[in-house]
């Protein structure tokens, strides 16, 4: 535990480093980014099954013991995530270096993704709510640069809006830290969920709403996202598909972790409640009515945040199951449909709805891969989709939360809607007049390269695992769930050793 | 003053020649004196970063010569991954993570010097600062040259 836990970080880092060092050779960039996160991910697969083992891992950082000095802290659902999220990011990559317009001339690419990958891990593994607000500017910097890779006219203009709210809530962010040190007199979350509740409720209460307004930008919950739509669908695909895939998550970890860990409540939280409500609703109405496929998708990750959320809020060991269930399902399914998008445009040359048509007829591989993970995000049986709504309906139905069960499952049924329209207006009909791509120039075929199609396969597969395999999946999000909701056991790892 | 485009501005020029290589021994000055006194790497980073710049100002064409051998998004890497060496060197023998050490050395002519394991991480960090701006130089540089 003391050697692998640190290295999720130090490793893609260090690779980070070299892989800036070697931007002249673009296939040493690649065999090294390609072999730093396969590393990771075996990593992060030992530690998933030694904390399952033998329980929460910690490493004090630098020789000083918590809670002075930085903490890491291995629990159940930090490794679950850390898991989950490495193998996007190795999937990702193997997509993007198929993708013919990412990273071809572009030397920055491969040691920025890296950087993001270290923030990821960092987010995850820190103890610390410092050391959080660090992996998550570690995060940032690297999507700044990311998101306007390219430097085209529209992703700069929807850059500075993500650039502009991310400043701000990271503004807030630190803000907050500094006003939890002045009310507590430390950072370190385990001390912290002790200290809490020993301060006046009204101050603890400003502090948690705080918190919740920074990863709720982060996480894009209502009504905090308008950030989310205007930026992804600028970026190269693999790019948004990653940051689709994965950043919101981050702020759904940390409001997952900072509300059970260091607020929690007595029963179901009637605000989260309605966020999740409210974030579910807005988010599925403003997909349909968006003409494109990338900001049909891009409404949708807004939409299913309010799931997790709706997990989160019923604050139960199965609501929160639900939830972790749920964003390990989320993760996979709409990183695929991003890629799937990315697809899209290369055979077609444009991902508006409008000039698309008949891709069932040119690229039957591709509507194939489109439909098993769309038909999952709507929640069909037998679809991983399916798993996660019924634990989350359950959870909800088991202490009577009836209404806003009601309109997850009404959401339920305009996701499904806003796919047939992606459905209906590229796949079906006549084949449109192929057109030129916009994203990449020159006389390429207008077939995806295999590396493209075989990683997004992968990635389908991945889902259909996890939708047949839901039984050991739910167990561990049970586990990581009842760990939560005990936060005692999390404390006393860090504290008394 | 009014300076023609294309003229090379006289006193700029030796201005330059008798700032820059001042600027660059500040630099490294305060990179050594850092730690425990003010400077460190990356103010020694940003000094030595700004006699890049002004020599560049100078002479936007590189007509007296690269100013580095090699280019400097290379030094902006090196860095990076010395900075993280350094915290991963600790742990390597043994230590902790980001563990810190010192030590003394008796170097010949100078006397007693004191070592930190901060002074490698100082060092990644003044060759990021002076890569990163030489990186932004070169990028300026190459997008001049293709719109003229």
């Amino acid at each position: 535990m003391r050697v692998l836990l640190p290295l999720p970080v130090v490793l893609p880092l260090l690779a980070a480093g070299a892989s800036l060092a070697l931007h002249r050779h673009r296939w040493l960039q690649r065999a090294l980014g390609l072999l730093t996160l396969t590393a990771v991910l075996g990593v992060s697969i030992a530690l998933l099954l030694e904390v399952r083992a033998d329980g929460i891992g910690v490493v004090d950082v630098g020789g000083w013991e918590a809670p002075i000095g930085i903490t890491l802290v291995a629990d159940l659902l930090a490794v679950i995530m850390l898991a989950i999220a490495t193998a996007m990011l190795l999937v990702v990559l193997v997509y993007a270096i198929g993708h013919p317009a990412t990273e071809d001339t572009r030397r920055f690419f491969h040691p920025t993704y890296l950087v993001l990958a270290a923030g990821v891990s960092l987010a995850f593994l820190t103890g610390d709510l410092f050391n959080l607000f660090v992996a998550f500017e570690i995060m940032l910097i690297a999507s700044y640069v990311l998101i306007t890779l390219g430097g085209s006219e529209p992703q700069v203009r929807s850059g500075m809006t993500y650039v502009v709210f991310s400043l701000l809530s990271s503004t807030l962010f630190v803000t907050a830290v500094g006003l939890v040190y002045a009310a507590t007199g430390t950072v370190n979350l385990a001390d912290l969920a002790g200290r809490l509740d020993g301060i006046d409720p009204a101050i603890r209460n400003a502090l948690g709403l705080m918190l919740l307004v920074v990863f709720g930008v982060k996480a894009a919950i209502f009504p905090l996202f308008s950030w989310l739509p205007d930026s992804y669908p600028t970026a190269p695909s693999p790019v948004t598909a990653i940051f689709a895939g994965l950043l919101t998550k981050v702020g759904v970890y940390a409001i997952i972790r900072t509300q059970t860990l260091l607020f929690p409540a007595d029963g179901a939280s009637e605000v989260l409640l309605a966020i999740a409500a409210l974030t579910m609703v807005v988010g599925v109405l403003g997909a349909i009515a968006q003409n494109d496929v990338k900001r049909i998708l891009s409404f949708h990750i807004v939409s299913q945040i309010g799931y997790m959320i709706l997990g989160l809020g019923l604050f139960s060991v199965a609501g929160i199951a639900g939830a972790i269930f749920y964003i390990v399902h989320h993760i996979v399914v709409k990183t695929t449909l991003f890629l799937v998008s990315g697809l899209i445009e290369v055979s077609a040359g444009t991902g508006a709805l409008s000039r698309l048509s008949g891709l069932t007829r040119r690229a039957p591989v591709v509507a194939v891969l489109f439909a098993l993970p769309a038909l999952s995000l709507a929640g069909i049986p037998p679809f991983s989709g399916f798993v996660a709504k019924l634990a989350l309906v359950q959870a909800g139905l088991d202490i009577d939360q009836g209404l806003v069960i009601g309109v997850s499952l009404l959401v339920s049924l305009l996701t499904l809607f806003s796919m047939t329209k992606i459905w209906a207006g590229a796949f079906w009909g006549a084949p449109s007049e192929v057109e030129a791509p916009d994203d990449a120039g020159g006389d390429r075929a207008l077939r995806p390269p295999p590396l493209m199609v075989g990683a997004t396969a992968a990635l389908v597969l991945t889902s259909l695992v996890i939708a047949f395999g839901a039984a050991p999946l739910y167990d561990l999000s049970h586990d990581a769930a009842t760990a939560l909701m005990a936060p005692d056991g999390y404390v006393g790892a860090v504290l008394d050793r | 003053m009014v300076i023609a485009l294309g003229e090379r501005s006289l006193l700029l020029d030796v201005g330059i020649r008798a700032v820059f290589h001042t600027a660059l021994l500040f630099g490294v000055f305060l990179l050594f004196a850092g730690h425990n006194a003010p400077g460190g790497g990356f103010i020694g980073g940003l000094v030595t970063a700004a006699a890049f710049v002004l020599r560049f100002v100078g002479d936007p064409d590189g007509e007296q010569g690269r100013p580095l051998p090699f280019h400097p998004t290379t030094l902006l890497g090196g860095g990076l991954a010395l900075a993280v060496l350094t915290g991963v060197a600790a742990w390597l023998f043994g230590g902790d993570l980001l563990e810190s050490g010192k030590a003394t050395l008796d170097l010949p002519l100078v006397g007693d010097v004191k070592v930190t394991s901060a002074l490698p991480f100082d060092i990644g960090v003044y060759l990021v600062v002076v890569g990163l701006v030489g990186t932004v130089l070169t990028t300026l540089g190459t997008e001049r040259e293709q719109r003229s």
